[in-house]
């Protein structure tokens, strides 16, 4: 997907004037951030429970070299394959080749963040295979051919009309008499088509919430069990996902995979939970021939090295949007790529580029929530600042900007002459404000006074006054 | 405190009360004094240098972290009535300077001995109350760097509990950031204007007739958007009510003729 950050601002003005997106974001506090609250107010051990959590991530992270390679010994004792992708690119080439040998012309895919990060839909278009996503937001955003807005509710930006319209233009057996409005509907409309989807597959790609270097397991969770079927049905089934999703044990897994659900939904447990293990064993029911794991890494050792190493502790929860007052204003396309909100912002920036997301890590007043929240402590606002150092090192920041903070800078570090500024402020802003106690117009202050007023000074500062005596 | 020797507290005013409201200054004093503290201005105090460190502009930052350090050794304790420059002083001077040899270990000092206001009079002087009246209702935001920086929380509702006529309607978004942000209001407007615009709608329902908060950043943005919605609800720091330093109109508020 190319990315569209450089366009932020203009993006999120739209996104604020966009009545229906407005409406549907308003509705996330309610579902996510309420069911989060009640989750953890319900589990006393949360706070522990979340530096566990941190502690597992940590671990994994120093010595990531050692469980991948033990993770790849164990899924091929079982007789799977491992595909370590350095890039997006690799990563597509990866899953082309296995679909080749395959001889698939369909493929499903249950939700994963990461194929829509590499690019795969379109790689897989230009080969002629045609990718069915099941996962139903995925699916409707499939059909309106946009990106998620989410990374857990990819299409939480739309309302019930318009995934009506998307169905009724792509169904075509779907009669035009036959009443789709209600939510039960259109479900039971998308199941109807994704039925045939599933058992007529070749190839099943899922992502994976974990990977257990112990057992070579692949730990899926769903709502909508689409990725058990997306991993049973077909012959072949591809795990991708990002080189950071190891973890060392099954208990690990566990550990994180309760902070997991619950600071995503809200709930204690997923409707579903599956630990994939590698290819049909002759003692099986059911389950694929073949069995391979696409690593990806696309940007990921790279952010190991960095300041910004903690991101990769991120376990695609979603809180930290949900909780987010400027995703919450501007909703996830705004952001421009496939990762919205606090982790976007630091993310989008490593995968496409500082200079492109430029505005991301800008656009937050730092206001805490996100790190609040976050089941694995990452320390959100701490990143951004580092990335908002690093362009201003680059010299990546406008040249008013640079400008302004390097005169106010300079008065700071001068207190005489701080002092005398200071005054003359006080004095000139307090004059212009008058008996009215405000300004509504300032020039070089539009950014401020073409919302609100200034409250004007009150006419001589704290300093001459405490120095005179007043007390 | 009597029969003790009073603490020796240094006033930092913060850079918006120095130029825009010395009033928060004099509430902040007085409510120290009335304490048993012995409050002074350290020499040589500007800006905390939290405009350039949010900015990337590491180097000004460390430079004006020192220019503070110095300014404010010398005292038992400094306090701040602002959460983000508490924070600034108690979380990020640290952070800032670690790398410091020279300085690290100053900047460490002088985290330990500062404090927001309402927090240095409720947990450190372990204050129960205050000693005035203030008759109507109050709503109270929750500045972000105060609250999750500093755990300043029950502080202020405690301390408020005692104004005598005073109540308290809560917003049920109390602890939603009010779209300030430092620069970021004037970086991205529009977002901001929204966040503001939706804190003002909930100050609105709560039937208040004074919004207060431990910020002056934050209360200068929900004061500047009140006013632009013609709405009547006067903004205060909430030093000056517990201080009863109601002299100054609300911030942008009209002076008496
Ligand atoms: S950064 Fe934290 S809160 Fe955000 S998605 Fe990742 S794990 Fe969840």
């Amino acid at each position: 997907m190319k990315p569209q950050s450089h366009a932020f601002k203009s993006e999120s003005a739209k996104a604020l004037e966009d009545p229906a997106l407005q409406h549907a974001l308003s509705q996330i506090q309610g579902l996510l951030v309420n069911g989060r609250r009640a989750a953890v107010d319900a589990l006393p051990e949360f706070q522990a429970l979340r530096e566990a959590g941190r502690a597992i991530k940590d671990h994994t992270l120093d010595h990531l070299d050692l469980y991948l390679e033990h993770f790849a010994s164990q899924v091929e004792a079982r007789g799977g394959q491992v595909h370590f992708a350095a890039t997006a690119e690799e990563a597509c080439a990866a899953v082309l080749a296995i679909c080749r040998d395959a001889g698939a012309e369909r493929v499903i895919k249950s939700k994963s963040m990461v194929t829509e990060e590499i690019g795969l839909n379109a790689a897989l278009e230009a080969a002629s295979i045609r990718p069915v996503e099941t996962d139903l937001g995925e699916y409707i955003i499939q059909l309106r051919d946009e990106p998620p807005s989410h990374i857990i509710a990819p299409a939480v930006h739309l309302g019930r009309r318009q995934v009506e319209e998307a169905f009724r233009a792509n169904h075509t057996s779907l009669p035009v008499s036959r009443k789709i409005d209600e939510p039960a509907e259109l479900l039971a409309e998308a199941r109807h088509v994704l039925r045939s989807q599933f058992v007529s597959a070749d190839v099943g790609i899922t992502g994976a919430n974990f990977l257990v270097a112990e057992t070579g397991s692949a730990v899926v969770v769903t709502n909508e069990g689409n990725a058990d079927l997306t991993m049973t049905l077909p012959r072949v089934h591809i795990v991708l996902t990002g080189i950071e999703k190891v973890v060392p044990t099954l208990e690990d897994a566990l550990v994180l995979l309760r902070l997991l659900v619950r600071s995503a939904t809200g709930q204690s447990a997923t409707g579903y939970t599956t630990i994939a293990s590698g290819k049909r064993e002759a003692r099986d029911l059911d389950g694929p021939d073949a069995f391979h794991v696409v690593l990806v890494d696309n940007g990921r050792s790279k952010l190991l090295g960095s300041r910004n190493r903690e991101m990769l502790r991120c376990i695609r929860c979603g809180a930290c949007m949900n909780h987010c007052p400027v995703y919450g204003a501007v909703g996830g396309h705004a952001y421009g790529w496939v990762y919205p909100g606090p982790m976007g912002a630091v993310l989008t920036p490593n995968f496409v580029g500082l200079h492109e997301a430029k505005d991301l890590p800008n656009a937050s007043t730092f206001c805490g929530r996100c790190e609040s929240v976050c089941p694995v402590m990452i320390p959100l606002p701490k990143l951004m600042r580092n990335l908002r150092e690093e362009q201003f090192d680059a010299r990546d920041v406008a040249r008013s900007q640079r400008w302004a903070l390097g005169l106010w800078a300079t008065v700071a570090a001068h207190p005489t002459l701080y002092r005398f500024a200071s005054r003359l402020g006080a004095r000139v802003l307090a004059r212009l404000g008058g008996r009215r106690g405000k300004l509504a117009r300032l020039p070089l202050a539009r950014g401020w006074t073409g919302h609100r007023d200034l409250p004007a000074p009150t006419g001589s500062t704290f300093t001459d006054l405490w120095k005179g005596g007043a007390r | 405190m009597t029969g003790e020797v009073p603490l020796r507290v240094g006033l930092f005013p913060t850079c918006l009360v120095d130029l825009f409201r010395p009033v928060v200054g004099f509430a902040a004093a007085q409510l120290l004094t009335r304490a048993g503290c012995e409050v002074s201005l350290p020499e040589g105090l500007t800006c905390c240098g939290q405009p350039s460190y949010n900015s990337g502009d590491r180097r000004s930052a460390q430079r004006l972290a020192r220019q503070v350090i110095s300014a404010c050794e010398g005292f038992d304790y400094i306090v701040i009535p602002s959460g983000s420059c508490g924070g600034m002083l108690r979380h990020h001077y640290p952070e800032l300077l670690a790398d410091d040899a020279l300085w690290a270990p100053r900047a460490r000092q002088l985290a330990e001995r500062s404090y927001e206001l309402l927090s240095f009079l409720v947990d450190v002087l372990k204050l129960e109350g205050v000693d005035t009246a203030f008759p109507g209702t109050a709503t109270y935001h929750d500045s972000c760097s105060g609250l999750r920086e500093l755990g300043v929380k029950t502080q202020p509702r405690k301390l408020l509990a005692s104004v005598e006529g005073l109540a308290l309607t809560e917003m049920p978004g109390a602890e939603t950031c009010c779209g300030f942000g430092g620069t970021f209001c004037v970086k991205y407007p529009a977002i901001s204007n929204r966040m503001v615009s939706d804190k003002c709608t909930e100050a609105q329902a709560t039937g208040a007739k004074l919004l207060l908060a431990g910020d002056l950043g934050c209360l200068m943005n929900i004061a500047g958007k009140l006013s632009r919605l013609g709405s009547p609800i006067e903004v205060r720091h909430v030093a000056e009510v517990l201080a009863g330093r109601l002299e100054v109109p609300a911030l942008c508020g009209r002076a008496d003729p």
